[in-house]
């Protein structure tokens, strides 16, 4: 099972995309990389539209990130959520943490450092 | 300081397992750097395995035994490195004597559940039909117990000062008509928190949320066929996990964090989360029942047992828990400091809470320690305990549970007065009195919060069917109508079941208002069966515990069709939070204690000061006195009229202002109620005439 994550920046806007399962056995590799474009210029905005499944494990990763972009002062916005993970993350109460968007390509020139 | 341990390391490999020895408290699976810790107690066990399955596999990954040198007292401890906690189930395997004789049932072919387990799979969708052949059915599972709480914390709602909303998880939104998102889930209910705002009720009690497997009941329904469903849950199989099948996220494993999502906006939204506990039994039944758990890790410590070996049976449903065991007696603190603690939940309400009180041979003790160690337990000091003071086993202590003050029970005997005084029994006024008043006959020193007070309950007939039915109509259950109680104080109006008839539906309807209207202005807690302010019918049928479906779900239509129901007890409702003097801590008992002019409670009839204290009286009246959330002097007549004639009411003079009427249930609406705060002034200051059957509610405030 595996996962990749690539990044770009465009307008001050970091743009991870996702790709593969997040799991518990794939969710500490891609926090790590997730982490580490926190850091850069601006928000962080992650698309997963190419994840076929997350589990329990990969969305507790995503609660982390959101803490750890609190304390950097910073904010992370998710897109391209299937409809499944979007209403597991309703029903637990997780989505109520993030900002979430539809239309990732009107996000990217949307979102403002 | 380096944020390793130095027991951090496994010290030996058991079929390609890293382990070490691990640390017997606590008990169950719990995180720990780099692996688990498991810890299960069995005092007859001779030898135990850890078994391990992937998540959904038939057959198990691999057994652990433990070594001998990893018991310390009676408990295997053990910690195993490099586990997928997601895709792990895990169970024991404990070998020993059978000799029921002597208390032992030890079954080494069986795989037992942790009692102790976070979560548990094999259920997690509601009503799928289980694989019955597959080995380990309810599975335990390691849960990540973290959760982003922000702020919260329980609520502290002083527990006079609350009104009980007793409703059942899947029941409360699984018709379809709810209109949310997830029917008949956590996730539902949570959508349905703006309703219970609007309702005005600030805590909810929840029937059994600990996993119990909705098919183990065996019958069918006659009429149809369908095989029933245990559809309450009074059958635990899990006391720490909750149940993954009312959660909309349970085929994920996200059971506990659906739940706690629910907790906190209930607590955002000022109510507090009540469960119903069980336990009493568990679902592993008598000697003919399956081994799940307990019966095969330790059957002698957590069941009463007969000096045969046989099981005591003061619950009724085979098996009686050894709650006062001290072994047994840790196990229940533990789980309440759990839900407590990990949960948040604001209290509980113990079923057949009597047999907490007996002792290992079953007799009653007068200093049960397990209810005194809960009373004062640092992590539950704060949380409402609520006893259903009987049992099935014959012992009925409502007005003597021990409580060590802390302790407040459902008052069964509000319950039946209120009833046979609504449908005009005679020699009911006495008791009546003393019910509104907090009943300080029964908890005299401990002060109303020691009172719930109720009309209706998840067990017997819902409002509606109390004033249709005469009899219970329990053919659906499959037992030819021999199930549930008989003695239900009820009365059809005129007709059984449903009707056209106009006048009796009036009265249905009137019934209900001075049911509703005598609950919510007497002293006490007072506690709503979910579905009754809207008039929900379950046909007659008084112990729905099977049904899992119309007759039991709430009816979502009924918020519209019966509106003149809901806004009446919505209004109720309000009225009670304005008004302190009907929740006061202490019971009144007739001094002025706040300087008004007047005594905190005092009796009337139709003349003022003149009550009828005779068998033959069924017209009451009641005036509390005192004063205000602002200070100011404040009155609440509440007249009550079971005669089916009407009279005219002298009223007693105030001691400043006039009199107001809020609520006149013989009223045509919107005439029955007003809302709180805009009561009109009565037409004549000192009199009033009070319909047959009916309620009548006036206030009085300094102006």
């Amino acid at each position: 099972m595996t996962v990749n994550v690539t990044a770009h920046t465009s307008g001050g806007v970091t743009t991870a995309r996702i790709e593969g399962e997040i799991t518990s056995t794939t969710a500490s590799g891609v926090q790590e990389r997730l982490l580490s474009l926190l850091g850069g210029a601006g928000r962080l905005l992650i698309d997963f539209s190419g994840v076929s499944y997350i589990s329990s494990a990969g969305l507790r990763m995503l609660l982390i990130l959101y803490r750890r972009a609190e304390q950097a002062g910073t904010g992370i916005a998710l897109g391209g959520l299937s409809n499944e993970v979007q209403f597991v993350m309703s029903a637990t109460g997780f989505l109520g943490f993030f900002e979430i968007t539809d239309d990732l390509e009107s996000e990217t020139g949307r979102v403002r450092p | 300081m380096t944020a390793e341990r130095i027991d951090d390391f496994p010290t030996r490999q058991i079929d390609g397992y890293r382990v070490r020895q691990g640390r017997p408290f606590p008990h169950g699976a719990t995180l720990v750097p780099g692996g688990v810790n498991f810890s299960v107690f069995s005092d007859g066990a001779t030898s135990m395995a850890l078994v391990l399955f992937d998540r959904g596999a038939d057959e198990p990954a691999t057994e652990l035994p433990f070594p001998p040198e990893y018991r310390i007292g009676s408990v295997f401890t053990m910690t195993v490195f490099g586990l997928d906690l997601e895709n792990l189930e895990y169970g024991f395997r404990a070998d020993g004597p059978f000799d029921p004789a002597r208390g032992y049932r030890f079954d080494a072919r069986a795989i037992l559940a942790d009692p102790y387990a976070l979560l548990l799979s094999g259920r997690d969708t509601w009503g799928v039909m289980p694989d019955w052949t597959r080995p380990y059915q309810y599975r335990a599972m390691i849960a990540p117990g973290d959760f982003d709480w922000e702020e919260d914390a329980p609520l502290r709602t002083p527990t006079e000062g609350l009104v009980i909303y007793e409703t059942h998880v899947r029941g409360f939104t699984r018709h379809p008509s709810s209109g949310v998102s997830a029917p008949g889930t956590y996730a539902g209910l949570r959508e349905k928190i703006p309703y219970l705002r609007e309702l005005g009720v600030n805590c909810v009690e929840l029937m059994p949320i600990f996993e119990f497997d909705e098919f183990d009941n065996s019958r069918v329904n006659p009429d149809t066929g369908e095989r029933l469903h245990n559809y309450w849950g009074y059958n635990t199989v899990g006391f720490f996990a909750p149940k993954a099948g009312y959660a909309a996220t349970g085929p994920y494993g996200m059971q506990a964090d659906e739940f706690k999502a629910l907790v906190k906006d209930l607590h955002r939204a000022g109510i507090e989360v009540l469960l119903d506990v069980v336990f009493n039994h568990t679902a592993e039944g008598n000697e003919y029942g399956p081994t799940i758990s307990f019966k095969g890790l330790d059957n002698a410590t957590y069941y009463m047992l007969t000096p045969e070996g046989y099981y005591y049976n003061f619950s009724g449903t085979g098996n009686t828990v050894n709650c006062n065991h001290p072994v047994v007696r840790d196990f229940v603190l533990t789980c309440l400091r759990h839900w407590v603690a990990e949960y948040h939940v604001d209290g509980f309400r113990f079923d057949l809470a009597a047999i907490l009180d007996r002792g290992p041979d079953g007799s009653p003790l007068p200093n049960p320690p397990l209810l005194e160690q809960l009373a004062y337990d640092p992590i539950l000091r704060h949380s409402k305990l609520i006893a259903e003071a009987w049992d099935a086993g014959g012992l009925y202590q409502v007005g003597h549970f021990p409580n060590y003050g802390r302790w407040s029970e459902w008052n069964g005997k509000y319950r039946d007065v209120l009833r046979r005084f609504i449908k005009g029994d005679e020699g009911t006024v006495g008791e009546l009195a003393a019910r509104i008043a907090g009943s300080p006959d029964l908890y005299g020193g401990r002060g109303p919060a020691a009172s719930v007070n109720f009309v209706t309950a998840h067990d017997g007939f819902t409002l509606n069917d109390l004033v249709s039915y005469n009899d219970k109509h329990n053919e659906a259950n499959g037992e030819g109508n021999g199930d549930g109680a008989n003695d239900n104080n009820s009365w059809n109006c005129g007709a059984e079941g449903l009707t056209s008839d106009p006048e009796i539906g009036a009265l249905r309807m009137r019934q209900m208002k001075n049911a509703l209207a005598i609950l919510l202005t007497s002293q006490g807690v007072p506690m709503l069966l979910a579905g009754d302010e809207v008039g929900r019918t379950q046909l007659g049928n008084n112990n729905t515990y099977c049904q899992d479906n119309e007759l039991s779900w709430f009816d979502w239509t009924l918020v519209e069709s019966n509106a003149e129901l809901l806004r009446f007890t919505q209004r109720l409702i309000g009225f009670r939070r304005d008004h302190p003097i009907l929740r006061e801590a202490r019971h009144p008992i007739g001094v002025d204690f706040s300087e008004v002019g007047l005594p905190d409670v005092s009796w009337h009839g139709v003349r003022p000061w003149e009550p009828d204290w005779s068998p033959g009286s069924r017209l009451l009246a009641v005036m509390r006195c005192g004063r205000n959330a602002a200070g100011e002097k404040d009155h609440v007549y509440v007249a009550m009229n079971s005669h089916w004639e009407g009279h005219d009411l002298e009223l007693p003079e105030l001691s400043g202002g006039v009199w107001r009427i809020f609520a006149d249930t013989g009223a045509a609406t919107p005439s029955d109620i007003y809302e709180p705060g805009t009561e009109p002034v009565l037409a004549h200051p000192r009199r009033h005439h009070i319909a047959p059957r009916s309620v009548v509610i006036l206030t009085g405030s300094h102006d």
